[in-house]
């Protein structure tokens, strides 16, 4: 990470960054700039260094705030019509915290509406595109957030991951991405999807300048009493797996993985085990559940969340609307993308009476059994190694069309979020058309830095 | 299970968005088939397992009942809404 000191200044850093994000605007990383306030913060760093004052960890480093991070220099979009309104006026404790260490924010990235979605295309704004090939996308849903990353206009970027929306897209364009423990960062300030999978985290270019931006993020935080203690304390050195053993998920090697990509996987193990761990695999068939259950669980918790969005109290409220009946629906109507609510109805759905107990209740226990294969693999092993999505970035379009299809992509990521472990994707290797393929590491809970440690060692011994 | 028309329109007021006649028919068969993948955890044997609805054994997480000063202020927030008068939302009539 380039920090701004004596000989680096943060305005030539942020003017830099600004510039590299103009000369990639047809990407379309971002929703909105922060240029004046940026330039304004960076030569405020600038004085206090000439002046020897102490500067955070992060002093004049640019990044990219994915737009469903609350922070009042600007709207709050959520990439949604509902939001494209809002001048937050609350600051999320994740950006407050990275803010304090001096890292400054060019401008909002990119995401696919609310945070649904795997490429970025359900942005009321347009789509972002992929770093490596502008016919596909970015991934999603911090598409923008990856891109930007990717591209060389920031350093790092935060996003949120509910189901994989860091790691694929970081997978997509070749990065690092970082889904941490459940409750590691707070969630205050951050527009909710599914409360009970949400994790807020960041993408950036090594193991290190994760860790040192999680480091900064992690912690408890009274606003969000799901937060542990901070647990992010140790050098990544220290931070060594204990068993040096790794589980290969078996179950995701054929069916529905491309062979590409399962090719990348076993010689990421094979690259584990040059770095002197031992690779096995494990069969888990529970996990290829794991998507049905999450397509249960995350709408019915989206479509309480989203119930807030009403056209009273803030955002979008539709023209024409005499009654409280006609303003709620026409508004949601409006506001809302069409994935936005098929996940709200599908969420009505598996928790409306008759449905709960086949729906609700029966992913709910699934998801004890997920849990439960989890804790008996960490018995054995530091961590579970598969891949990050089932195939290289696709073609824009390719699945707008079929919802379902879409979902696909989620197969392997939404499996950390629903037991609350942590997983870190990196850069694996390309496919013979030269698009990024991506692995990650899952282990139990709050072995992120070991996770990290692996990753980065893996790294330097290839 | 196959999802009906009147499915739709039952879900549509369960989550108070007014759907214009173009939108029900995809999202009959949208819905549709996402039920159907979903109900692919009827295979699975969960008798006599405990359901988890989140995944740290937290129970109550308890505070002072401290009043503190929120970091918006009022007006702030009242500037959000749509119509407000003498500090207060104004909704149209309800009952």
């Amino acid at each position: 990470m380039i920090i701004a000191d004596k000989n680096t200044k943060a305005v030539d850093l942020v003017r830099a960054a600004l510039d590299r994000a103009k000369e990639c605007e047809d990407y379309h990383c971002f929703i909105s700039m922060n240029e004046a306030r940026a330039l304004e913060r960076a030569r405020e760093i600038d004085e206090r260094i000439a002046k020897g004052e102490k500067v955070g960890r992060l002093a004049g480093v640019p990044y990219a705030l994915k737009d469903n991070y609350l922070s009042p220099d600007g709207v709050t979009t959520a990439a949604a019509r509902m939001l494209d309104n809002f001048p937050s006026p609350i600051t999320a404790t994740a950006v407050a915290r990275v803010e304090a260490e001096g890292a400054i924010m060019i401008g909002r990235a990119n995401l696919d509406a609310f945070a649904h979605g795997s490429s970025t295309e359900n942005s009321y704004f347009g789509p972002t595109l992929n770093s490596y090939d502008k016919s596909r996308v970015a991934g999603g849903s911090s598409g923008g957030s990856a891109a930007a990353v990717a591209l060389d206009i920031v350093q790092f970027a935060l996003g949120s991951d509910t189901g994989g929306s860091i790691r694929q897209p970081a997978s997509y364009n070749g990065i690092w991405g970082m889904k941490p423990t459940y409750g590691t960062v707070s969630r205050y300030g951050v527009v909710a999807m599914a409360s009970s999978l949400d994790a807020m985290g960041c993408l950036a270019k090594s193991a290190d300048d994760i860790n040192l931006v999680m480091s900064i993020m992690a912690g408890k935080d009274p606003k969000d009493s799901t937060t542990i203690d901070d647990f992010w304390t140790r050098e990544l050195e220290d931070a060594k797996p204990k068993k040096k053993k790794i589980g290969i998920i078996s179950d995701f090697l054929k069916d529905g993985i491309d062979p590409e990509v399962s090719k990348t996987v076993l010689d990421y193990a094979k690259k584990m085990e040059k770095a002197g761990y031992t690779v096995e695999e494990i069969s888990m068939p529970i996990m290829r559940y794991g998507l049905a259950i999450y397509y249960i669980i995350q709408p019915a918790e989206v479509a309480s969340n989203l119930s807030r969005y009403d056209g009273i109290r803030y955002g979008h409220r539709a023209s024409d609307t005499t009654d409280l009946d006609s303003i709620y629906g026409k508004t949601r109507d409006e506001g809302f993308m069409p994935e936005n609510k098929r996940r709200i109805m599908i969420g009505n759905f598996v928790l409306s009476s008759g449905f709960y107990d086949a729906y609700y209740l029966k992913a709910q226990k699934a998801r004890t059994l997920l849990v439960n294969a989890y804790n008996e693999a960490f018995e054995k092993y530091d961590a579970l190694l598969c891949a990050v999505a089932p195939a290289p970035p696709f073609k824009l379009g390719e699945k707008t069309d079929d919802p379902l299809q879409m979902y696909m992509e989620d197969m392997l990521s939404v499996l950390a979020n629903l037991a609350g472990v942590p997983s870190v994707a990196t850069p694996a290797g390309k496919s013979k058309s030269g698009l990024p393929i991506g692995v990650q590491l899952i282990g139990p809970r709050q072995s992120d830095q070991v996770l990290l440690n692996i990753a980065k060692n893996v790294e330097e011994a290839a | 299970m196959a999802i009906t028309t009147e499915d739709v329109l039952h879900l549509a007021v369960l989550s108070n968005i007014s759907l214009d006649e173009k939108q029900i028919e995809p999202l009959k068969k949208d819905l549709d088939n996402i039920v159907n993948y979903i109900s692919q955890l009827d295979e699975l044997d969960t008798e006599g397992i405990e359901p988890t609805y989140q995944c740290f054994d937290m129970q109550n997480v308890w505070r002072e009942d401290i009043i503190e000063e929120f970091e918006a202020d009022r007006e702030d927030l009242l500037s959000l809404t749509v119509e407000n008068e003498d500090h207060q939302i104004k909704v149209p009539k309800v009952l």
